[in-house]
């Protein structure tokens, strides 16, 4: 059957894992120079989906066309002889090689390689697709959206000309992410099928052509970009209304919980990252904090539980100062950290460990002894699972064999659970789907409401304005200025970002700030 | 119309206990099927290879002795290198470990043998321990301080331990009675370990210190933050375990117990400190804790099974009068279908038969 205009043509696709249907009768059509949004909640066999387009798994029945022409994957390399480029949210690169060097790794070249033709036709590709890349760049000098690039580069230069992005905002900043949808749009205009994973409205709405909606391992319905709006798709998402406002519980705002003056930090190579820091966070409020990544977000968190050194400066909690301090009394003192990082597991979480396990790490060092008593943590991780709703097998279950959204429930629960009196949480939705975030800023709300003392760094703007009561911006490092989330913009939280305007500089005080500047 | 098939192997999402047993079970039939090939090329009756084995390991009393005194330098080694392995620190240094133990006890069976015996014993055990402790160390704090390698680092230093002994032995503390042969003297008998139920005292070590491995690394803090360490890094800093002090407590661990081993040896098996003191436990500890999945009580049995396996090959070798070598392969088929079965617990095999194309040309 030749069917002119699909490019790809998925049928009545089945797919179990043992008891667990996965995908259930899916169809799936994309066409030459469109891109298509495969939109779903975590678990709703997106990427299952995709991995069988990409030769990953085989699917139990139902057929797939490429070009109108059927196919049977074997293994991913069929796959990619028949112009299928997949990119995980996990890179597959080489750290210590270079990118030209990843692009031709296990390709079957001759003996000898043509350095002069090889970095020719890269540089031709470059410039064909609007890839941004050095190729004679190591990886592990590169930064997460050079690396997705690269990833991008390797699968064109394959000979792809379907291309399968896996959730790959999921890990970037705004910006980057900015750059990716031109890569997209570049590709559209070359020809070639751009599939999208992701759970994000606006980004649905902002790049793709067509949408399909997943739910439960079935096609719900494929929409055009232009019939559709972000309530409509997130109501097909979820298979019932939803309400997409945060909400913002108005507190008494009391005293302050922690205080933070003149703090300075160096990182490793003694270039200064954090540059005389003044701000303090109230018991009831949660102080959101924006910034490009890298501004010094990672090393402020750190700095405050006493995982990097303190330069100068003080950080001050109940009248005592908490610099100089090791990770386990400032952690016993109540002040808890959350930082999910870009790949989720590196921080906080030990991934082969169950949840109990999991659970003890916050919970051992308070109990007297050399022994280890698991019995409490086996009952927090049963209130943890049921509290945030966490979908698990059970309490003996490895983190890492559960999907991210509630790996990321697991780490915020347990420092929840630890009650803390100053909670800071880092990018705690990153790459959640909807309903999850939701659930998290809910979470939020709720300890604020008890009084914590919370300090959020999130990453999308419109969150970080409806969410919280002040919001600090930082840029290289320094504070560029304190203001009030009810009555500020976007646009001028992001001349701050980028240090376009200083409010601290210029001597000016927000109203909240009363701190003694010399 | 020929269909090509193709088979390749899928990890397991995460393989059922009974069947990883089922596909270990079949492994050693497979293991003996081979070996039977092996042994009919020898013109020997492959039933009568493999019972003689069974006797030469557990035939009479004696045998059951000789292969316990071999399963206690393994289970004692293997479990020292499961505490480093659980920690990601990959030492393969028990060799040296063992030689600087043994060499730590001798120096008190020979020179300073003039306590009374539990005294002298007790001090043997404790110096053993101290000097495989400090030699697994030195590895340690070079990685800790430069980020060396440690499996590079500890390989290099067995030949350093194992060439000092035999520095001794050809020279300071050769045997002067022993006719100018190269032997140092035997231990004076209260620097023997005694024997309980005919077996030296090192079985009763070896049982209390699996039990004792098996609390210290499932129910204390320390083996907590050992699993945690060897996890993640990161986790365990966020979670303010004290990194380097860790590290340094469970190479010491480990390097004490592998002296311990050398002790062992040296006062209940060989009586006197050589340079076959070790005997390759160091490395065959390797294998026995990597099949006993670090586990402790595992560890008990695989390295009993494992002793058996060695007794029984050596046993045969007289009964047939077939050469050390041919003995040996015996042990490495058998090893080499264990081992392999490990994948195949990992991972299945898939068959597909690749349809034809029906299709034509597809338009673009």
């Amino acid at each position: 059957m030749i069917m002119e205009n699909n490019y790809i043509s998925m049928k009545n696709i089945n797919k179990s894992f043992g008891k667990v249907v996965a995908n259930r009768n899916v169809n799936l059509s994309v066409s030459q120079g469109e891109i298509h949004a495969l939109l779903g909640e975590n678990g709703s066999g997106k990427s299952t989906l995709m991995n069988m387009l990409s030769g990953v798994y085989t699917p139990d029945s139902g057929s797939i066309f490429i070009k109108g022409e059927e196919v049977q994957f074997a293994a991913p390399k069929d796959a990619i002889k028949a112009g299928i480029g997949m990119i995980y949210q996990h890179f597959k690169l080489i750290d210590v090689l270079t990118a030209k060097e990843n692009i031709i790794l296990g390709q079957k070249n001759s003996f000898f390689l043509n350095e002069k033709a090889l970095s020719e036709k890269i540089r031709e590709m470059t410039v064909r697709f609007g890839l941004d890349i050095d190729p004679d760049k190591k990886v592990y000098n590169m930064s997460v959206g050079e690396k997705q690039t690269l990833e991008i580069l390797k699968v064109l230069y394959r000979g792809a000309e379907i291309l399968i992005l896996d959730e790959p905002t999921a890990v970037l900043t705004p910006q980057e992410t900015e750059k990716l949808f031109k890569i997209m749009r570049k590709m559209k205009e070359e020809g070639c099928a751009v599939i999208f994973i992701t759970h994000k409205m606006n980004e649905v709405m902002e790049v793709a052509d067509r949408i399909t909606v997943l739910r439960k391992g079935e096609t719900v319905k494929t929409v055009e970009k232009s019939a559709t709006n972000p309530k409509h798709l997130a109501e097909l998402m979820m298979g019932c209304p939803v309400d997409l406002s945060i909400k913002r519980i108005e507190t008494e705002k009391s005293k302050v919980a922690i205080e933070v003056r003149n703090l300075s930090a160096v990182n490793v190579e003694g270039v200064e990252v954090l540059k005389g820091m003044n701000f303090e966070i109230y018991s009831g409020e949660i102080l959101g904090v924006a910034g490009i990544a890298g501004s010094g977000q990672k090393e402020l968190c750190e700095a405050i539980v006493g995982l990097h050194p303190v330069k100068q400066g003080e950080i001050i909690f109940n009248g005592e100062n908490l610099v100089g301090k090791s990770p386990a009394e400032i952690i016993t003192k109540g002040i808890s950290l959350s930082f999910i990082p870009e790949d989720r597991l590196g921080m906080g979480l030990v991934a082969s460990m169950d949840i109990v396990n999991n659970v003890v790490l916050k919970l051992y060092q308070k109990q007297k002894g050399i022994f280890i008593n698991r019995k409490p943590a086996e009952q927090k991780s049963m209130e943890i699972i049921e509290r945030l709703s966490i979908q698990t097998p059970g309490i003996k279950h490895p983190v890492r064999m559960l999907s991210g959204g509630n790996i990321q429930k697991v780490l915020l629960g347990r420092e929840l659970d630890s009650k803390p009196q100053v909670l800071i949480t880092a990018y705690p939705v990153r790459g959640l789907d909807v309903n999850s975030c939701y659930t998290i800023y809910d979470l939020l709300n709720e300890e604020k409401q008890k009084g914590v003392a919370v300090l959020y760094i999130g990453e999308d703007l419109d969150v970080l304005l409806e969410l919280c009561d002040r919001i600090m911006v930082i840029c290289a490092g320094e504070i560029t200025g304190i203001v009030d989330a009810r009555d500020t913009t976007k646009e001028t939280i992001g001349l701050m970002m980028t240090g376009a305007v200083n409010l601290n500089r210029e001597g000016e005080k927000s109203e909240y700030d009363n701190a003694n500047y010399n | 119309m020929i269909m090509p098939i193709t088979i390749r192997a899928i990890k397991k999402s995460e393989p059922g206990r009974m069947k990883a047993a089922l596909i270990r079970i079949g492994a050693m039939i497979l293991a003996l099927a081979a070996s039977s090939l092996f042994i009919l090329l020898l013109r020997l009756n492959p039933i009568d290879v493999y019972l003689k084995m069974v006797q030469g390991a557990f035939g009479t009393a004696y045998r059951v002795k000789e292969t316990i005194v071999k399963t206690i330098p393994l289970v004692i080694t293997s479990l020292g290198i499961g505490i480093a392995f659980k920690m990601q620190f990959w030492n393969i240094g028990g060799e040296g470990q063992i030689a600087m133990g043994a060499f730590a006890a001798s120096y008190f069976a020979l020179y300073m043998n003039d306590m009374p015996k539990p005294v002298l014993l007790l001090v043997m055990i404790l110096a053993s321990m101290l000097a495989g402790g400090l030699w697994a160390l030195i590895p340690a704090f070079f990685k800790a301080q430069w980020g060396t390698n440690e499996t590079i680092v500890t390989l290099m230093m067995n030949y350093i331990a194992l060439k000092w002994v035999m520095f001794l032995q050809y020279g300071p503390w050769r045997d002067p009675n022993s006719l100018g042969f190269p032997k140092i003297a035997n231990f004076p008998e209260n620097a023997v370990l005694p024997k309980l139920l005919g077996v030296h005292i090192g079985w009763v070590f070896a049982l209390i210190l699996v039990v004792a491995v098996y609390i210290f690394i499932n129910h204390t803090k320390k083996g907590y933050e050992i699993a945690v360490i060897g996890e993640s890094i990161n986790t365990a800093r966020y979670a303010g375990i004290n990194i380097k002090k860790t590290i340094l407590i469970a190479i010491m661990l480990r390097g004490g117990l592998c002296g311990l081993v050398g002790m062992i040896q040296a006062s209940a098996v060989n009586y006197t400190l050589s340079v076959e003191i070790t005997g390759g436990v160091g490395y065959t500890a390797i294998i026995t804790a990597w099949l006993a999945a670090l586990s402790a009580p595992l560890i008990l049995i695989v390295s009993f099974l494992f002793a058996a396996l060695l007794e029984g090959g050596s046993y045969i070798q007289t009964v047939f009068g077939i050469p050390q070598s041919a003995a040996e392969i015996l042990q490495g088929l058998i090893l080499f279908f264990v081992l392999g079965s490990e994948f195949f617990v990992r991972y299945k095999f898939v068959f597909a038969i690749k349809h034809p194309t029906t299709a034509g040309k597809g338009a673009s």
